[in-house]
């Protein structure tokens, strides 16, 4: 029923997002923090900075990054000259461009979480002789679990459907940097391409569906561990 | 011991107080608003004053002289708070063996004993939602205990309580500073606590230290300061429990002022405890009066005697090695001619001495 070509695109969706989901969680937890409980001058553009891409059209986020991760670019240049690492038109570069485009809806769900720790529950902890780093990883980082949980998801959603920014930055390589929304579009301006697309459109939409119940469903699990009887 | 000198502003309420505490219980009393929570945060470290010395033991805590501000999990203070603050995702076991497995130095404390004192055994695979408030303050006080601290913090730890789950939970605080020989600061604005609990007390109001001292001292002034009408007029004194007699239905308790037989209690003769008598319950007489249902009788001297509005006179008594205080009319003081340095008879009905 599937073709070699819309399998292709499946798994690389899959691990494009994958790829920016699990390198972006970490950084996405720490920024969280620092917004959600760190004062200091410039919090404000820090703010900004990270939601921009939730404001900005994916174009221009995509553009921005060939400026700075192309293989001219400043930050490109020096990856490409010492490590030989090129982003720019690669399925790394596709998951860069999926993480920064999700990147804010992971923060606001981590920093959404953090806002309803009891700073009480830390305090005790404090009084019963644990240090900052194992508060953070015995108390804090368990209350949260289901907002980090909810923001992979949301995240995960994000970056499968990521579309102008990946065009922009990855380009449309079949194999390569070809995700399931880039086989969409090719799909529809191919003539006899309709059947295609709506394949792979409901495909999307079941991806989608079992992100969301699978995010529902560990959430539930967690509540249940601290709230049930 | 403990020792507290300590300078802070909070806005518009500033805090300035000295006290020092013994190995025994010692009450931080007075009302909501009266800075007794600052203080509790000020020596747990989570408030930092803006100036002075905090000690307990031989720890220096916080010294602004010396620029000592020891850091809040180094300063092995356990605390209980008034909403028990257990951890939500963990088993009562793992609450429990917090504080445990990350002291250091020998374990005094062991998880078996804290199981035994407080009755917690049965819940320590339950989730803390599923605890009862008494239960929830239980366990919370038992991690506090393994934390293995040098000094226990009780920051009204039975406020969130109803009267029933107070009295059962009373009973495992009481026992607490015998059993484990930690030195304890209880914070209350409820007398019946602290008379059950404590054996000195600092009383604060306004962000200062009003009086301090033994408990039976303190109440046995013939005015208290601001902020302690909660004791109203009445002495706290000391017992040992000397001998109870079923079949009278009396139990003796050997005091400050002489032995005084109240209602039989469910105590063990030896045990330790205390007793309040307010001044409205002492009558007077010149002779000692014979034929009458009251049990106790002391002969005592007046030393001080005050007026207050309402055409009520308070004495204080010298009785035995302690004292008493008394209340009664203007006019009763003026039939028996009440001056200091009288000889008296107190009478005290056993049914009015309340703990």
């Amino acid at each position: 029923m599937w073709s070699g070509a819309e399998q292709e695109a499946l798994w690389l969706s899959l691990i494009v997002a994958t790829r920016s989901v699990a390198f972006s969680l970490p950084l996405a937890v720490a920024v969280a923090w620092v917004l959600a409980r760190a004062r200091f001058p410039g919090k404000g553009l820090l703010d900004g900075l990270v939601h921009l891409p939730l404001v900005l059209p994916p174009v221009v986020v995509g553009y921005l990054l060939l400026l700075g991760f192309g293989t001219r670019g400043p930050i490109g240049h020096v990856l490409y000259q010492t490590f030989g690492v090129r982003l720019a038109f690669t399925s790394w570069g596709a998951s860069l461009a999926t993480a920064v485009m999700s990147f804010p809806l992971m923060v606001r769900a981590i920093r959404l979480a953090l806002e309803t720790v009891d700073r009480g529950l830390e305090d005790a902890a404090r009084t019963l002789g644990a240090g900052a780093l194992d508060r953070f990883v015995s108390i804090t980082f368990p209350l949260i679990l289901p907002g980090v949980l909810a923001g992979a998801v949301v995240a995960f959603a994000a970056s499968l459907g990521e579309f102008g920014a990946v065009i922009t930055f990855a380009s449309n390589i079949p194999g390569e940097t070809q995700t399931l929304p880039l086989a969409i579009y090719q799909a529809i301006q191919t003539p006899e391409g309709d059947a295609t697309a709506a394949r792979l459109a409901i495909l999307s939409i079941v991806l989608a569906f079992s992100g969301l119940l699978l995010s529902e469903l560990l959430a539930r699990r967690i509540r249940a561990m601290t709230t049930a009887p | 011991m403990i020792e507290v000198d300590i300078k802070k502003r909070l806005g518009a309420f500033s805090l300035d107080v000295q006290f020092e505490g013994g190995e025994g219980v010692t009450a931080l009393f007075g009302r909501s608003g009266a800075g007794k929570s600052s203080i509790v945060k000020a020596i747990v470290g989570l408030l930092r004053p803006d100036a002075g010395r905090i000690r307990v033991g031989d720890m220096v805590f916080f010294d602004s002289n010396v620029g000592v501000d020891v850091p809040v999990n180094r300063r092995r203070v356990g605390i209980v708070f008034q909403d028990g603050r257990l951890f939500p995702h963990m088993t009562v076991r793992q609450n429990l063996l917090y504080g445990f497995e990350r002291a250091v130095g020998e374990k005094r404390i062991s998880l078996d004993a804290v199981l035994g004192v407080l009755d917690i055994a049965p819940l320590l695979e339950r989730r803390p939602v599923t605890l009862s408030g008494g239960e929830r303050q239980r366990v919370a006080l038992g991690r506090a205990l393994l934390s293995q601290p040098q000094l226990l913090l009780m920051d009204e730890p039975m406020a969130s309580l109803d009267e029933g789950r107070k009295a059962e939970a009373l009973p495992y605080f009481e026992i607490l500073n015998s059993e484990f020989g930690i030195p304890i600061l209880y914070v209350s604005h409820d007398v019946g606590e602290v008379v059950r609990l404590a054996s000195d007390i600092v009383l604060i109001d306004a962000g200062q230290v009003v009086a301090s001292g033994a408990l039976g001292e303190v109440t046995a002034r013939l005015s208290l300061p601001q902020g302690a009408e909660g004791f109203g007029s009445g002495v706290v004194l000391e017992c040992r429990v000397e001998a109870s007699d079923q079949e009278a239905g009396l139990t003796s308790l050997g005091t400050p002022i002489g032995r005084v037989r109240v209602a039989l209690m469910d105590r063990n003769v030896g045990s330790r405890l205390s007793i309040r008598i307010a001044a409205k319950d002492v009558a007077l007489a010149l002779d000692e009066p014979r034929n009458i249902s009251v049990q106790n009788v002391f002969r005592g001297r007046v030393v001080e005697i005050g007026e207050y509005p309402g055409y009520i006179v308070r004495l204080k008594l010298a009785v035995g090695e302690g004292f008493l205080l008394s209340e009664v009319t203007a006019d009763a003081a003026r039939r028996l001619g009440l001056a200091a340095g009288l000889e008296v008879v107190a009478l005290v009905k056993s049914v009015a001495i309340g703990r």
